[in-house]
Order: C-alpha cells, then sequence, then structure tokens
C-alpha cells in the first residue's frame, strides 16, 4: 500500500477520535460548570476544558477569557482553531476523500455524510439545548464511522492503519486528560471526600463516559486512585491506556504478520504494554502519577512517530 | 437538414429498427422517471464513489441522454479499421518526429510547425521511447455529415478524459432498461480496464520484471478529472499515485509504500508534459517527480503517454494528417479529414477573414471548446474580434467548414427530439497490438441547433451501442 494511503487512513481516524473526545470534554465541562460553586461548579472549568484539549495556546492568542461561550466556539466551531471539532470532521473527510478507493463505501458514507450534517449547525446561534445535541451528534458520528469500519473493512492492512491512528488517538486524549486533572486523583491530606472533589472525580469519569462503568467494575463508591486505575491499567474499561495498548500491540502484530516482517514500532508497543502487565496503581502512585503521565506522554508520541517512519513515509 | 442516425418512416435507418419501436411506445412518463432514475445512480456513484459532496457533485453531473446512440457492427468495422490506421499512423509520426525526422526531409510536414511548436520537446530528439509508441492512450474525435464518411475532428494524443463516462453511461443503461439489453446484442465495453492494463503491461521496459508494476499519476484530488483518474486505477487495481508518493533513485522510480521502496515500471501518467519534472520542465511544479525524466530516458520505467506527443495533437498538424496516414502506412486514410484552411498560409488566410460568418475558426492549440469562433452561431462583435486576433496572430489558427454534425433522437424537455452528437473512441496502443472496445463516449449538444458538444460548453453524454443487424 502507498504510504500516503496509510498516512490518511492513519490520520482520519485519529481526527475522528479526536472530535469524539473534544465533544466529551465539552460534555463534561457544561455539567461541572452548571453546578453551584460548593459543589465545584467554579469559571475554571472552562479553563480546564481548553487545557484537556491542548488548545490553551491558540485560545489565548484570540481570546482573553476561557468561558462557556468562548470555550464552546473555539473548541467546536472556530475556523481559527486547527483542531476544532469542525475542522477534525473537514480533516477526517479530506483524507477519506484522498483514499477514496482503500476504504468502503459505507465508510465514506459514514464521513462524508458527517461532513455534509455539519453544515446544519450554526455555532453562532445555538442555545444550550442545540448544543448538547451537536455533542450527540458528534459521539454519533464517530460511533457509525468506527462501526462501518468494523462491519465493512477488510481484515489487512487498510483496516490495521485505521485502528492503530484511533487507539494513538485514544491513548493520546486519556493522557491529557489525565495530565490536566491528575492533581484531583492525588490522595491530599487536605478534605479527601470532600463533595468538590467527588463532582471533579465523576466529571472526569463522564467525560470519558466511565461513569457508570466505575460502578460495574469496582462496586464502590468513587475513589480517586480507583478512578485512576480504572483509566490507566483497568483491562475491561475500553478508553483505558491499557486498552489502547493492547490493542495498539495486536494490530501492529497483525500488519507485521501481513508484511512478514517486525520493525521497531512492534518492539515498542509490546515494551510498553508489558510495562503497564507488570505496574499496579498502587506502585504507581508511590512513584509518582504526575511522573508517570509523563513518562507515557513521552512513549505514546514516541511510538506515533516509530509508525510514521516506519511505514508512513 | 442535418443527417440523421435514426431516419424517420421509410428513411428509418437498420441500426435503429428496435430502438425505434421502442420509442414509440415509450410515455414521456416513463422516460421522465428513468432519466430522474439516472440521475440518481450518477448523483449516488458521484458521491459514493468518486468523492464529491453536495455542491461539487451538482457540477460533476454532466448531463447524460438515456437514448443510446447506434452504430451496425459493419459501420463500427470500417471505423475501427480507420482508427488503428489512425493511431499507428500518429506513432509513427511520433517516432520520426523525434527519430530521423524523414516526414520533414519528404516534405511532408514543414518543419517550422515540427520545431516551433510548444508542444514538441527536444529532451525527447534522438530518444526512442519503449517499444516504439507514444501515444498509448488516443481518443480520436468522430463526426459524421452523412451515412457513408467518418471524420476525424480531433486527434487528442496528449491525456484524453471521458473513459469513465463511457464505462459508467454503459453500466447505468444496464440498470435502467435490461429488457432494451435482452433484445438487443449490445456488444460490450467493460473489458476496457483489461484492455487498458494488458496495453501498458505490454511497454514495461524490456528489464521490467515479468510482472510489471503500474501505477496511475495524478494531479491529485483538485484536478478536475481527479474521479475519473480514480476510477480507473480502482477498476485496474493499481495504485493511484501523486508526484509526492514517487521518488527516483540512480535513474530508477520508486513510490513509497508501507513496506518500503517499490520499484515503478509503467506510468499513466494524467499530468501534463510541463509538469512532470521540475528539473527538466517547468522548476515550479509540485505534480511531478524530480528527476523522472532522466529514468525514463535511462529506459527504466515507461511513461504513458510519452512525453511530447502534444505535437500530435496540434490543429495545425492535424491538416497533414491525410499526408501523414499515407506516408507512414502507405494506404489511403480510411477516416476523412475535415477540409481546414491552415491561417498560416496567406491564400487561406485570405479566404477565412472573408468567409469568416460561415466558418469555425479554432487556436492551434485549444482544446475543450475554448478559443473558438462558430461563424454563424457568432456576433458581430465576436466576429470582429476574431479578425483582429487571425491578422494579429495567423499562425495560431485554423479554420473549418461548419460541419452539419449528424443528429440523433436525444430526450429533450420537449419530448424526443434529434440533436447534434459527435464520438470520442478510445484507442490503446500497446507494444504487441492496438486494442479498441466497440463504441466510445458519444457526447451530444443539448440545445436545440447547437453544434458545440463539450462538456465544458453545456455538452452531454450518451450509452453508444454497436450492434449485430
Amino acid at each position: 500500500m502507498l504510504s500516503r494511503t496509510a498516512d490518511s487512513l492513519f490520520w482520519m481516524s485519529r481526527y475522528i477520535e479526536r472530535g469524539e473526545n473534544l465533544a466529551r470534554i465539552l460534555d463534561a465541562a457544561t455539567r461541572l460548570a452548571a453546578l453551584p460553586a460548593s459543589y465545584g461548579g467554579t469559571h475554571n472549568e472552562w479553563e480546564s476544558a481548553i487545557l484537556t484539549a491542548g488548545a490553551d495556546e491558540p485560545f489565548h492568542r484570540i481570546y482573553k477569557d476561557a468561558n462557556e461561550k468562548t470555550v464552546r466556539d473555539f473548541l467546536c466551531f472556530s475556523e481559527e482553531n486547527p483542531a476544532s471539532i469542525r475542522h477534525c470532521i473537514e480533516i477526517a473527510r479530506m483524507n477519506a476523500r484522498a483514499v477514496r478507493t482503500a476504504i468502503t463505501t459505507e465508510m465514506w458514507d459514514a464521513i462524508n455524510g458527517a461532513w455534509l450534517d455539519l453544515k446544519k449547525y450554526d455555532g453562532k446561534r445555538m442555545d444550550r439545548e442545540e448544543f448538547t445535541r451537536f455533542l450527540e451528534w458528534v459521539k454519533n458520528v464517530s460511533l457509525v464511522v468506527d462501526g462501518s469500519a468494523y462491519r465493512s473493512m477488510l481484515r489487512r492492512d487498510e483496516y490495521w492503519f485505521t485502528r492503530l491512528g484511533l487507539y494513538i488517538e485514544r491513548a493520546d486524549n486519556m493522557l491529557r486528560l489525565l495530565d490536566v486533572k491528575y492533581h484531583v486523583l492525588l490522595p491530599v491530606s487536605e478534605r479527601v471526600g470532600g463533595t468538590l472533589d467527588y463532582f471533579q472525580w465523576s466529571s472526569l469519569l463522564r467525560s470519558v463516559s466511565a461513569l457508570t462503568a466505575y460502578h460495574w467494575v469496582y462496586r464502590e463508591s468513587v475513589k480517586p486512585w480507583l478512578v485512576a486505575d480504572l483509566l490507566t491499567l483497568n483491562r475491561e474499561m475500553p478508553r483505558s491506556l491499557y486498552s489502547s495498548y493492547e490493542n495498539l500491540v495486536r494490530f501492529l502484530d497483525q500488519l507485521a504478520r501481513q508484511y512478514g516482517r517486525i520493525g521497531p514500532s512492534q518492539h515498542m508497543a509490546r515494551a510498553t504494554l508489558a510495562r503497564l502487565d507488570n505496574t499496579n496503581i498502587e506502585a504507581i502512585f508511590q512513584s509518582g502519577l504526575h511522573e508517570f503521565i509523563d513518562q507515557f506522554i513521552l512513549d505514546n508520541n514516541a511510538l506515533a512517530s516509530t509508525i510514521q517512519e516506519q511505514y508512513l513515509v | 437538414m442535418a443527417f440523421d442516425e435514426m431516419g424517420r418512416g421509410s428513411n428509418l435507418r437498420e441500426p435503429y429498427a428496435q430502438l425505434s419501436r421502442w420509442l414509440d411506445q415509450a410515455s414521456t412518463d416513463m422516460l421522465n422517471t428513468r432519466r430522474s432514475q439516472a440521475e440518481y445512480f450518477f448523483r449516488r456513484i458521484g458521491i459514493t464513489f468518486a468523492v464529491y459532496g453536495e455542491a461539487e457533485s451538482t457540477e460533476r453531473l454532466i448531463p447524460f441522454d438515456i437514448i443510446p446512440r447506434v452504430l451496425a457492427s459493419s459501420e463500427w468495422r470500417t471505423l475501427e479499421r480507420g482508427l488503428i490506421q489512425r493511431v499507428n499512423a500518429l506513432n509513427a509520426f511520433l517516432r520520426d518526429v523525434y527519430g530521423k525526422k524523414e516526414c520533414i526531409r519528404a516534405g511532408i510536414v514543414p518543419s517550422d510547425l515540427i520545431y516551433r511548436n510548444p508542444y514538441f520537446r527536444p529532451e525527447m530528439d534522438r530518444f526512442e521511447a519503449p517499444h516504439g509508441i507514444y501515444c498509448h492512450i488516443a481518443g480520436i474525435d468522430i463526426v459524421r455529415i452523412d451515412p457513408h464518411n467518418f471524420y476525424v475532428l480531433e486527434d487528442n494524443a496528449r491525456t484524453p478524459s471521458g473513459v469513465s463516462y463511457m464505462l459508467e453511461n454503459r453500466e447505468v443503461m444496464i440498470r435502467l432498461f435490461p429488457e432494451l439489453f435482452s433484445e438487443n446484442r449490445v456488444a460490450p465495453v467493460e473489458n476496457y480496464p483489461d484492455n487498458l492494463l494488458a496495453s501498458l503491461r505490454s511497454v514495461a521496459p524490456a528489464r521490467a520484471a515479468s510482472d510489471p508494476t503500474v501505477v496511475l499519476l495524478t494531479p491529485g484530488q483538485y484536478n478536475s478529472a481527479f474521479y475519473e483518474h480514480s476510477f480507473l486505477a480502482d477498476k485496474l487495481g493499481i495504485e493511484l499515485v501523486e508526484g509526492t508518493d514517487l521518488f527516483v533513485r540512480d535513474d530508477v522510480v520508486y513510490m513509497r509504500t508501507t513496506e518500503g521502496p517499490q520499484r515503478v515500471d509503467v506510468i499513466y501518467r494524467r499530468v501534463d508534459d510541463d509538469f512532470l519534472d521540475p528539473l527538466a520542465f517547468r522548476p515550479d511544479s509540485v505534480l511531478g517527480v524530480p528527476g523522472l525524466m532522466g529514468a525514463y530516458q535511462r529506459g527504466n520505467v515507461t511513461l504513458a503517454n510519452a512525453v511530447g506527443t502534444g505535437v500530435a495533437d496540434d490543429k495545425a498538424v492535424y491538416s497533414y494528417m491525410p499526408e501523414i496516414v499515407k506516408f507512414y502506412t502507405g494506404e489511403d486514410p480510411v477516416l476523412k479529414n475535415v477540409p481546414t484552411w491552415r491561417c498560416r498560409e496567406k491564400d487561406a488566410l485570405a479566404h477565412v477573414l472573408d468567409h469568416l460568418g460561415e466558418l469555425v475558426v479554432k487556436e492551434v492549440n485549444g482544446s475543450g471548446g475554448y478559443g473558438m469562433l462558430v461563424g454563424p452561431h457568432a456576433t458581430k462583435d465576436q466576429i470582429e474580434t476574431f479578425r483582429r486576433r487571425l491578422k494579429h496572430e495567423p499562425d495560431n489558427y485554423i479554420a473549418q467548414p461548419t460541419l452539419s454534425l449528424s443528429t440523433c433522437p436525444t430526450f429533450t424537455k420537449s419530448g424526443v427530439a434529434p440533436r447534434h452528437v459527435d464520438l470520442r473512441p478510445f484507442v490503446l496502443s500497446g507494444a504487441d497490438k492496438v486494442r479498441i472496445v466497440p463504441g466510445g463516449l458519444t457526447r451530444v449538444a443539448m440545445k436545440e441547433g447547437s453544434l458545440v458538444v463539450n462538456s465544458s460548453q453545456g455538452g452531454g453524454t450518451k450509452d453508444t451501442w454497436v450492434l449485430d443487424v
């Protein structure tokens, strides 16, 4: 397969996944910001959403204040934000279009359809209710794209590259979320278990659609180290770092099998997964959650560039 | 009165017998329904296959007429013989122009028409293209003005397009009118992609592996014919590459793949000469591949079509085609040329200037119906503009009589009515033989009385049937 084709498939998936993550971040921020201040509802939530989206710098080049209106506009619709939801869908479609014959009609319909529907949403004139519907729609787009890929694509390199993009992006988003929020998960001595923290934790879970999952997995009230465990090491949670890496290893192995050659990205992904296999959340907390996250961000970026060099250029 | 290919009453022509009976009983309602179904199919193909969105797909939808154009297989046999002869002559001419130049020495073609031609590529001089084939894919535009003769209107020898319409038109017709296809034995065209691939593989460099790698080089998704490029690459099962997907090392062309560099043997390029290689041609081209010409000249890769074929589709050279055919094949041309005044010649220019209101004036290197004057349909202003241009730059123009192109029944807003048509068969030249699928792309001027069939000027297309009758 052409490297450019693989590159487009990889980025097409990354951008669809990124769009969905932005929608989740906004969903959680909207809820948290709507709470009374004593329950953790602070103006800061919007600032934190911008940080989680990794859009701090471009945002403040345009806006002074992070509030509902500016953040919503910037993360969803802004022409100036190269990673707004609008741009994510546009870029995904541009990539899909460039490799139209490498994807199935179903996938093309899903992505092109999303791009066509996008025009119906006018960010300027959206009330809260419409905005909620918009976020639902964005999440649905990634469900449909993902589902059509799963149901219609041949199981070979074209498919593996879409999966690799998805899981690299998913791990990256989870890491950024943890990076911004790690402090709420720290076992600080002051007011452990206060209402403020409770809503911060549940909002964190909500932003990755894991609030219900948490209760199913731990059957306990929300505790910070268990939240951290769920998002990093848990094997059942489809958005945990562990799941993302399990999938990255699996799909990189499939590629290696098809091409009959193992390369640096296979080794790298396996090493990372082995590290996750050999640790537990207590050990992570002991050596520092923040340090763990920082290192993992570097590792995930390194894996992305290794995949890039090995296959995509 | 133009020659109508169907005819009426006692003049009904044989190939149309079945179709005419069918048309007689076809209600306008039914035709309307089928037309909107056809439109739906094309829109769907446009959206789901090709890559276009809402606004763009409406642009792409070239009007499609659901009434097929019919040729008897006996007519086709003549046409086919003529096309093979013509394309063999074109290839021999190009080989000679870039080789021994016997046609110039023999006085068949004036030398300045070659050497001062903007499409003449000095880089190709004294270099013989692999297997001596230059024009692998030719689109020869054919018109009729009477039942007996086929005239060549233009030889498209660079990167002719439109073959995807030929294939899709047939596909849609079979879906819409299965009953018509069971009543009429229509010669198939769907083996065109196989033929194309076989032709391209046959011209691989001698040193290439027995299973040569063929790719299609496109300028990219913003090119107006990108749809056709992706369509063909898909049908041929070859990679659709852009310039950046290829690189040249030690005069060998490779494509960048997920499994490392892969050697490329044949490039079906849909990028113009000018943009092929920034080191050889336009240095600002980002569409091409640096070093491609070097690899080509070393014989390590085949380009289809070859570089420099434009010299054969120049309209001034066209006027010499009867002599060119005779010179290289030793035969009389089967297909006629439209009488052409070369404005570079003094007497001809005087004649043209005197008869501007009756003639069609064309730019020597124009295409797509641009830069053209149709005398009988032109305003006074347009005629005067052309008069000034002709006096200023006579070398740049030729003139032809306004041909009364044949008509075919066409489904228009006011019912079934005759409209003017032309035909573009696609002729494939391989190292082994010439391949043509029966038929081609029929273009039709949808406006009553109009003679301009170009899609850029509101022309439509039809399916073209070759029938055993």
